[in-house]
Formats: C-alpha cells, sequence, structure tokens
C-alpha cells in the first residue's frame, strides 16, 4: 500500500523535527523520500508522530492472566462488545489480550514490550502475545534471580554468564535482560527479601550489587539492543530513594556496547520515596531527577500513577506480600523454580489518600525535572500505577500546570506538602510528548527502525486531530486528553488500521526476540550445565523448555553479533 | 524403529514430560517411564476397535456413517440454528483447539464452559475470594521440607506426583530426598497415600472447614478451647499447626475431597487463608491436584481472550460470567441450551441425571476419539487425533507451566486433529470456504 501523510504537524525528535508541516510518504511498510500514485489523507492541522512505543507494560503472560482469573470483578468495568472486525474484549486494569491490542492501537501505539517474562513460564507469554493484535511485540525476560547467572557470577565466570543470557534469550524467544528485586526473589523463596545492595542472597553467597553489575557486563558484553532493564530493590518502601541513588550509582564507568544508556532504571516513582514511616511519606523525587540528570549512561521510565482501582503485579514476590498485608486485599503468588517469583495484588490509588496522592505528584515531578526527554520515558508500569490507557491524562498533566493545578485541589493535601510538584511551572510540548512516548522508548531497545519518521523507518504512523496552531495545550488540556485517547489515523507497516478511534483493519505484528551468538567452546560448556542442572533441579526437561517459533507471529530474530570471547 | 523421548504424557495434570516412545509401523511398542495409566493411554491409541474411526450422523434415529464434510455441515446447521448452543469438555485436549471452541461460542453467542466446572471450579471460585499463594512443581522440589495432600490421593491420581515432584525427590536443598521432607495426609480415609505419610490425619467426612479454621487459630496465636475439632484431637492439631508454622517450605496439595465436599468453595478459601496467614510465620504455599491434563489449559486461555476462567455466556456479544448461571449443569437443568457441543469429554456419564437428560432432548455434536456415552446419544459424531499423540498442540501442567504436546505417530485414516476439526467448523459456520491448512488423509 501506498500512503502520503499530507501537510501535517510532523514531531519526530530523533530527526530533529518539531512540528514543521510535511509530507511522509509510505511505501510498502516502510517510510521512504518519494511515492508515486499513493493514496492521500489530509492531515492539515493535525499532528503526525510515529507509532508509540511501549517500553515496559504487564500485557501477557502467567501473573497478567492470574490477575484476570483473580478479579472477574475487573472485567464488566471495561466492555468491547464482538464487531464484525473484532473480537468481544473486556477488562479495565487486566484487558483481555484483543482489548490490548485495540486499545493501544486507538491511542496510536504501534509496539509494546511485555514487562517481565519468566523463562519457564515464556510460552504462555507468547501464546497470549500471540493472541494481542495490532502491535510488534517483544519480552523482557527475567534474568535477575536465575540460579545459573547467580551461580555463574559469584564465580566469576562473566563469560559463561554470558552465553547463558543469550541461550536464555534465544530458548525463551526474549528481547532483553530484565531484572527485578535482584536476589529478592530468590530470597522469597524462603518467604524472605533482600533489603539492600549488600545483603548476601541465601545460599547463593552473592549481592544485589554483584548481580547487577555482573548483568551490566553480560549485557555489554553481549552487545544486546536493549540496556539492563532494571527493578531495583526495596519497591515501594518507605526512605528507598537511597537505595535507588546508590543502583544508579552501579552504572558508573561502564561504557555501552551501543548508543543508548548502560541501565534503564524501570518504573522509579515506586523508587522514589522518602521520609521513615508511612505518615512521613515524602518524595524525593528532586534528589533522583538530580542525579538522572548528571549522568549520561542511565535513562529512567516514570511509573505513573491515575488515581483509581487497579491490579498491582510483578516479580518481585516479596513486594506483593508486603503490599497485600498492607490492604488486607486478595493475594496471588507464584514462585518459579530457579527463576523468580510473581505476585499479584489489587490496589485502590485514592484521591483521599496522602500515599497515593504523593505517589501521583512523584511521577509528575521526575518526568518534569529531568531536563532530557529521551532521558525519562513515560510509563505507568501498567496496570501498576495505572491502566495504560491513561496516557492521554497523563500527557495531558504534562502539558498544562493548570491542569496539574486542578488535580492537586482534589487530591490529599500531601501533594502540596510533601513534593515540589506545586512549584513546577515547566510544561511539556508536543516534541517533548513524541519524545517520552516513542523516540525515547526506541532509542532505549536499539530499535533503529521505530520511534521515528525518516526514511527506511518502518510505516508505523499516528495522527492525532490536534492543530498545535490553534490549541493551546496549558489551556485547552480537556481537548488535548481527549484527542490523545483516539487518533485519527494509526498506520501498522503502512496500512490504516484505526481511522477516527475506530479499528477499521485487524492485523498480527511481529515478535521480536534476540539471537545471539557466542563462542562454540563456550557454548559446549553451557550446555553440560544446562544438562545437568535440568536433569536434577528443574521440573521439566531441558528439551522441552525452549519456546518453538509456532507460538510467534511473524517471528523477527534480531541477530546481535557479540564480544564473548 | 523411530523412538522419541522427552515425550508428555497427555494424561493427567501432572503432565509428565520425560516418557520415551518407540514406535514401529505406526503402533506404539514400547513406552518408558509413564505410570500405568500414561502407559495404557500411549498403547491404547493402537487399539482401533475401541476408536472412533468414521464421522457420523444420525439419520431416522441412527447414527450412519457419512464424509467428513457431511458431517461438519450438519454439525454447523445444528450449532447456528441454535439460539443458545452450550460447548462443553475441552479438558482433554490442547489450547489451540480450546482457542478456536472460544472464538466459535462468541461467534455464535453461546455458552463455554470445560470440566473445570465440576471439578476444581469450587477452586476457582475461592481463588475469586482470596487470591491463589502458589508456586511451580520444581520449587517444591527444591525445597520443601513439609508436603501435606488434603483429601487427594495421588497414589491413584497422579501416580507420578510424588516421585517427580513431592516427597521422594531429590532436590537442590533436599539432597537426601525422602528423608529431607515429611509428609502428612488429611483425608476421611487411610488412602494408600496416607499409609506411607509419616503422619495419617483422619478428619471427620464433611467437617474440613473446621478443622482448617482450627488450625487457622492456632496459627494465628488464639487457643483452642474444644477438646477435639472435626474428629481430631486438640493436641493433635496444635502439633500440626506447630509443624507447619516451623517447617522452612511448606506446601500444601489439595483435591477434590477438599472442593466437592461439603462447603465447597468455603473449604478453599479457608485454606488459602491459612496458607496466607502461615506466611506471616515462614513460606508456605499451595497447589490443587487439577485431574484432566489440560483443564488448566482452558482457563488459561479463556482467561487472557475471555478475562474469566470457565462457564462463559457470549449471548450479550461480550463474555459475561456468572457460576451458578452460567455453568454447564445449571444451563443444562434450566433447560436454557437449545443445542450442545461436546468435545473430549463424556457428561452423559458424569453429570447428574437432569442434565444428561436436557442433553438427550436437544440436538448433540460430539468430538471425541473414542465412543462414549455421550457420542452414543449425539446426532453427529466426528472422531478426533488424540492429542499429545497423534497431534501436536500445548497443555498447561496443574501449577500453570506450558508445554509442548509431541505427535509421535499418525492418526487413524481420514481423522483429523481437534484444533483442525474446530477450524473447519467455525469456517463452516461463518460461511467461509474452510482453510484447509492439514488436508485429511
Amino acid at each position: 500500500m501506498r500512503l502520503i501523510l499530507r501537510n501535517g504537524f510532523v514531531y519526530d525528535p530523533l530527526n530533529g523535527i518539531n512540528g514543521e508541516k510535511m509530507d511522509i510518504c509510505i511505501e510498502n511498510g516502510k517510510i521512504v523520500e518519494d511515492v508515486k500514485d499513493a493514496k492521500v489523507i489530509d492531515c492539515s492541522g493535525k499532528v503526525v508522530m510515529p507509532g508509540g512505543v511501549e517500553i515496559h507494560s504487564h500485557i501477557a503472560g502467567g501473573k497478567v492472566n492470574t490477575g484476570r482469573i483473580m478479579r472477574p470483578e475487573d472485567h464488566l468495568k471495561n466492555v468491547m462488545p464482538k464487531t464484525r472486525l473484532t473480537r468481544a474484549a473486556n477488562g479495565y486494569s487486566t484487558p483481555s489480550t484483543f482489548l490490548t491490542g485495540y486499545l493501544y492501537a486507538k491511542l496510536g501505539y504501534t509496539t509494546a514490550f511485555t514487562a517481565a517474562m519468566p523463562p519457564l513460564m515464556a510460552r504462555h507469554t507468547h501464546e497470549e502475545l500471540h493472541d494481542i493484535p495490532m502491535l510488534d511485540k517483544g519480552a523482557l525476560t527475567l534474568m535477575g534471580n536465575n540460579w545459573f547467572v547467580m551461580r555463574y557470577l559469584k564465580r566469576g565466570d562473566v563469560e559463561l554468564a554470558a552465553a547463558f543470557a543469550a541461550w536464555l534469550l534465544r530458548a525463551a524467544k526474549g528481547y532483553a535482560i530484565k531484572v527485578v528485586n535482584p536476589g529478592g526473589g530468590e530470597a522469597w523463596g524462603w518467604g524472605r527479601d533482600v533489603r539492600n545492595l549488600d545483603d548476601p542472597v541465601p545460599h547463593f553467597d552473592i549481592t544485589p550489587r554483584e548481580i547487577i553489575t555482573g548483568l551490566t557486563r553480560v549485557n555489554e558484553m553481549l552487545s544486546l539492543p536493549h540496556s539492563i532493564h532494571l527493578h531495583a530493590n526495596n519497591l515501594g518502601r518507605v526512605g528507598n530513594y537511597l537505595t535507588t541513588l546508590e543502583t544508579m550509582e552501579l552504572a558508573n564507568g561502564t561504557k555501552p556496547a551501543r548508543e543508548r544508556q548502560v541501565v534503564q532504571l524501570t518504573h522509579v516513582q515506586f523508587h522514589s520515596y522518602g521520609g521513615d514511616s508511612w505518615r512521613t511519606f515524602a518524595s524525593e523525587a528532586e534528589s533522583i531527577a538530580k542525579a538522572v540528570n548528571s549522568k549520561d549512561n542511565v535513562i529512567v521510565d516514570v511509573g505513573q500513577v491515575v488515581f483509581g482501582d487497579t491490579t498491582t503485579m510483578t516479580a518481585d514476590g516479596p513486594m506483593e506480600y508486603y503490599l497485600s498485608s498492607l490492604t488486607g486485599l486478595k493475594w496471588s503468588n507464584r514462585n518459579i523454580e530457579l527463576e523468580t517469583s510473581p505476585g499479584v495484588t489489587p490496589f485502590i490509588y485514592s484521591k483521599r489518600s496522602p500515599v497515593a496522592a504523593v505517589q501521583w505528584a512523584i511521577g509528575l515531578e521526575l518526568a518534569l525535572h529531568i531536563k532530557d526527554p529521551l532521558k525519562v520515558l513515560l510509563t505507568t508500569d501498567h496496570p501498576n500505577g495505572a491502566p495504560f490507557f491513561r496516557y492521554p491524562t497523563i500527557i495531558a498533566w504534562l502539558m498544562s500546570s493548570r491542569y496539574r493545578e486542578e488535580t492537586m485541589k482534589e487530591v490529599h493535601g500531601a501533594a502540596q506538602r510533601n513534593t515540589t510538584l506545586a512549584t513546577i511551572d515547566r510544561e511539556y510540548d508536543f516534541y517533548e510528548i513524541a519524545a517520552v512516548t516513542r523516540a525515547g522508548q526506541a532509542k532505549s531497545l536499539g530499535l533503529a527502525e521505530k520511534g521515528h519518521l525518516g526514511a527506511g523507518a518502518d510505516a508505523d504512523v499516528a495522527v492525532y486531530d490536534i492543530n498545535p496552531e490553534e490549541v493551546d495545550p496549558s489551556r485547552d488540556y480537556k481537548l488535548v486528553e481527549e484527542r490523545f485517547s483516539a487518533t485519527s489515523y494509526t498506520i501498522k507497516d503502512g496500512e490504516i488500521v484505526v481511522k477516527d478511534g475506530e479499528i477499521v483493519k485487524v492485523v498480527n505484528g511481529r515478535t521480536l526476540y534476540v539471537d545471539a551468538k557466542v563462542d562454540s567452546e563456550l557454548e559446549r560448556e553451557l550446555e553440560r550445565d544446562l544438562d545437568y542442572y535440568f536433569k536434577r533441579f528443574y521440573s521439566v526437561n531441558l528439551a522441552n523448555y525452549p519456546v518453538q517459533e509456532v507460538y510467534l507471529t511473524r517471528p523477527t530474530p534480531i541477530e546481535v553479533k557479540t564480544n564473548v570471547r | 524403529m523411530p523412538r522419541y523421548t522427552d515425550v508428555i504424557c497427555s494424561f493427567c495434570g501432572t503432565l509428565c514430560d520425560d516418557i520415551e516412545v518407540s514406535v514401529e509401523d505406526n503402533r506404539i511398542v514400547d513406552v518408558k517411564h509413564a505410570c500405568r495409566i500414561g502407559t495404557a493411554k500411549f498403547l491404547s491409541s493402537n487399539d482401533l476397535e475401541h476408536r472412533l474411526l468414521k464421522p457420523m450422523v444420525r439419520k431416522n434415529g441412527k447414527l450412519v456413517e457419512v464424509s467428513l464434510e457431511e458431517a461438519i455441515e450438519r454439525a454447523a446447521e445444528i450449532l447456528k440454528n441454535a439460539v443458545k448452543p452450550l460447548l462443553y469438555g475441552w479438558s482433554s485436549t490442547c489450547c489451540e483447539a480450546q482457542s478456536v471452541g472460544i472464538e466459535l461460542a462468541e461467534e455464535l453467542g453461546g455458552v463455554i464452559d470445560a470440566t473445570v466446572t465440576v471439578c476444581h471450579g469450587p477452586s476457582v471460585l475461592a481463588v475469586h475470594d482470596a487470591g491463589y499463594p502458589g508456586c511451580t512443581l520444581g520449587e517444591v522440589k527444591n525445597r520443601a521440607d513439609l508436603i501435606i495432600y488434603w483429601g487427594s490421593n495421588p497414589m491413584h491420581g497422579h501416580p507420578r506426583h510424588l516421585s517427580r515432584y513431592s516427597i521422594f525427590p531429590r532436590g537442590y536443598f533436599r539432597e537426601r530426598g525422602q528423608s529431607d521432607r515429611e509428609l502428612i495426609v488429611i483425608d476421611v480415609r487411610k488412602t494408600d497415600t496416607a499409609k506411607i505419610a509419616n503422619k495419617f490425619v483422619r478428619v471427620n467426612y464433611g467437617e474440613d472447614y473446621e478443622l482448617i479454621s482450627a488450625l487457622r487459630k492456632v496459627v494465628n496465636g488464639g487457643e483452642l478451647r474444644e477438646e477435639s475439632v472435626a474428629g481430631v484431637p486438640k493436641e493433635e492439631i496444635i502439633a500440626l499447626a506447630e509443624k507447619m508454622m516451623n517447617c522452612q517450605f511448606g506446601v500444601l496439595f489439595f483435591g477434590m475431597g477438599l472442593t466437592q465436599s461439603y462447603g465447597r468453595h468455603r473449604n478453599i478459601d479457608n485454606a488459602i487463608c491459612l496458607v496466607r496467614d502461615l506466611n506471616v510465620h515462614t513460606k508456605f504455599v499451595m497447589q490443587p491436584m487439577r485431574g484432566h491434563y489440560n483443564v488448566v489449559g482452558f482457563s488459561e486461555v479463556l482467561g487472557w481472550q475471555a478475562g474469566f476462567p470457565y462457564a462463559v455466556d457470549f449471548g450479550r456479544g461480550f463474555a459475561w460470567y456468572n457460576p451458578g448461571e452460567t455453568t454447564a449443569n445449571d444451563v443444562l437443568q434450566r433447560g436454557e441450551c437449545d443445542a450442545a457441543l461436546v468435545i473430549a469429554s463424556d457428561p452423559v456419564s458424569h453429570f447428574p441425571r437432569k442434565s444428561v437428560e436436557h442433553l438427550a432432548k436437544i440436538p448433540l455434536v460430539a468430538i471425541d476419539i473414542h465412543p462414549t456415552p455421550t457420542t452414543q446419544i449425539a446426532d453427529v459424531v466426528i472422531p478426533s487425533a488424540i492429542a499429545g499423540i497423534e497431534a501436536e498442540g500445548t497443555a498447561y501442567r496443574m501449577d500453570s507451566v506450558p508445554l509442548r504436546l509431541r505427535k509421535v505417530k499418525e492418526p487413524p485414516e481420514g481423522v483429523l486433529s481437534d484444533e483442525e476439526i474446530m477450524r473447519r467448523l467455525l469456517a463452516k459456520v461463518r460461511g467461509e470456504a474452510p482453510k484447509l491448512e492439514v488436508e485429511a488423509r
């Protein structure tokens, strides 16, 4: 299909295009310089951006489905009946796979990465990704509590750890190394946790510090497209910002193997807490932002809270247990042999709660205090801070200090007293919005063909019905919120899939995974270990562990040349 | 002689994946490592006398052999003409077939339900209330020092569960295997599992709830006033609770003795709360002993596609879930469904009489590997390949670990997999030309 998107206001931060009126040409699923005999779409008076890229969202896999099954009360709040084109779909904080695809497409997103895949459960994650239409997909693969990783790093064998990581990504069809509460997930196997970077992991005689630095080295040795994706220790604990600052220091001196950061600290809103009890709970977003501003190899994503009912889910098992013991709400947990320990529990962010009000403010503070928008990516850690379809509200908050003030009036006074949000005048423009919702994500993930509109990029485009010359987002924030909720057009691989906020075509995206090759001798050594460990300690045979390609829609391996030996 | 290793046994929820199978002339001649039930299932695929081989349609009161095309045509007609068809079964086939089945239910505006409804349905209801603190079975093998089976007799129902995952295997932190662990069985009678246990606790029939409550009371620091609860002496209850609190990693496996006895989902709700209470003191998890090899898979697939684990009514154009209303037996007993499709299950043998009476009244399509009382009263019968022996696919172990079933031999001539039958049926219902992904052999 050939298309010309004519005369829109184009925002493409990776190519430095800031609201210029121009045409975007599309041919064979790619952006091209010029195209003939094309269908013309008039985009005058509209905002044109690259398709959105979701970098951290729990959209598929065991714990997401545990959340769905545990919470039948969640589903009738948001229902999209079957149409001629689309499947029956439902779910609010835990939308069904179909709804996930449809809703992202309506927001103008064309790519999404699920945030935490346990390798043993990878087949399940891919079965769900298979059923998410509209998007290119990938999975961040959990390694921070993996027994192989911890043992290899403990004995200083980084090469073998790297060979294992490469094998695991191939076996699980994963895209990047995800680290969640390093050491804490293993400790949770005994009902315990680790509370600082130098707490030893029970029985493994290794510390979170060693796991993080080790996996950082592994990641750069393998030269993976994305950096390590780190959910730091102590999530959600009062006073945890010190752990977060200390964790950031671990990236010092490491040079990235590619043009990107060395570590992405994820959902830092949950890691920027000051105070010494829930009574004195306060924001330390400014300290965290200052640290991010001063570093060139660390980026963060926000994990913004939006008020309402949601389902929290993370591979941080001890944290979910702790949270459920605070709320008394139902709690699910599943320790996964040799790998990780996810948990799920519902949560309500109430406007009347001082803690929730401060959490809300912290996310916005982070986004507004961090100067370079490519270093602070917009996420809600779906569904932990809020469901992803609340992005338009967050975009409107970022673009309008007036809207923030209005909201501030509705929420508990702690947001005013214990955070700096009320003192911030900064308002994002469309260029910065494009940076925090797509360009930064694509850059962080090492996706050269996404997040921008230069020739050669994937023809994934979002067109929003906002005229930047007429609309003042600072005042017209409700309009901004509304228009970012449903695109005029979403274009996926050069095809119009959403028009005027309605799905007009259902497509299946690619599944991206990393295929990193290491030295064959090293691989043989690894195979001996795999054989030994699987026979004794796993409950499945090694031969039944790797995910077959048949589970993937449009399987797209990213081949990586590594520097291992 | 082709020899297959790492084959997955598609019988029970234990889903053993270490089976070795030898095949000669499309006959299984040897099965290694499987239990007697599993071995029998593999070998039964040789026995064509007991298989359904030809599609059949009821004409003038008698089932007569027809072409597959005609059987599917008739099945589609029955389902399309129904106002509210019931699509039931699903637990003994792969996720791929289940997935198409859900799409078909949606297309028809019908009700879809699985055998969950008559086994661990109450466990699911309890999960809605209280959550589910569990783990994968390898965690039990590596860490558990206290193993409890409550209302479950794995020696008979899940013969290799004990040797692969729980009491016998050596694990990373349990190097000596059985001698590093303690096995407690709680049941109404001394089962064969109870005979090998370190401790057997006999609970009065129908009083499990009381015993769980008593244990919770002790775990939470309360004092028992009664001399005995549910037939168990006070001292024994205190000793048991203390054992649970003082272990390093405890696991509670529970079976239908808890889910389908008096109290049902309230028993499980209480048991979940007990496990949660125990987590204040130590590490404790639980695991339902799921029966059919892919009953978990059905809830997973329906979960991610429709949000609910079983009993979904698509009549409104979206998923409506209300156990007691949308569950198969309720739909049948109210006489609400006017046609049914049953796949990989035999409700005529297992459902209450009133449900079966209605099933006998309405047009019925049955898809199965062998004749059953359900296929005998059906109006259309379509034979299918045995998933995990004659067809590939995905199944979820009782702890939700997904595995890919292997195919080790060809199905009987002309017989298709459940997935393929469902695809053709869906295409026919939609009036599309069938997408022939697999040619009929």
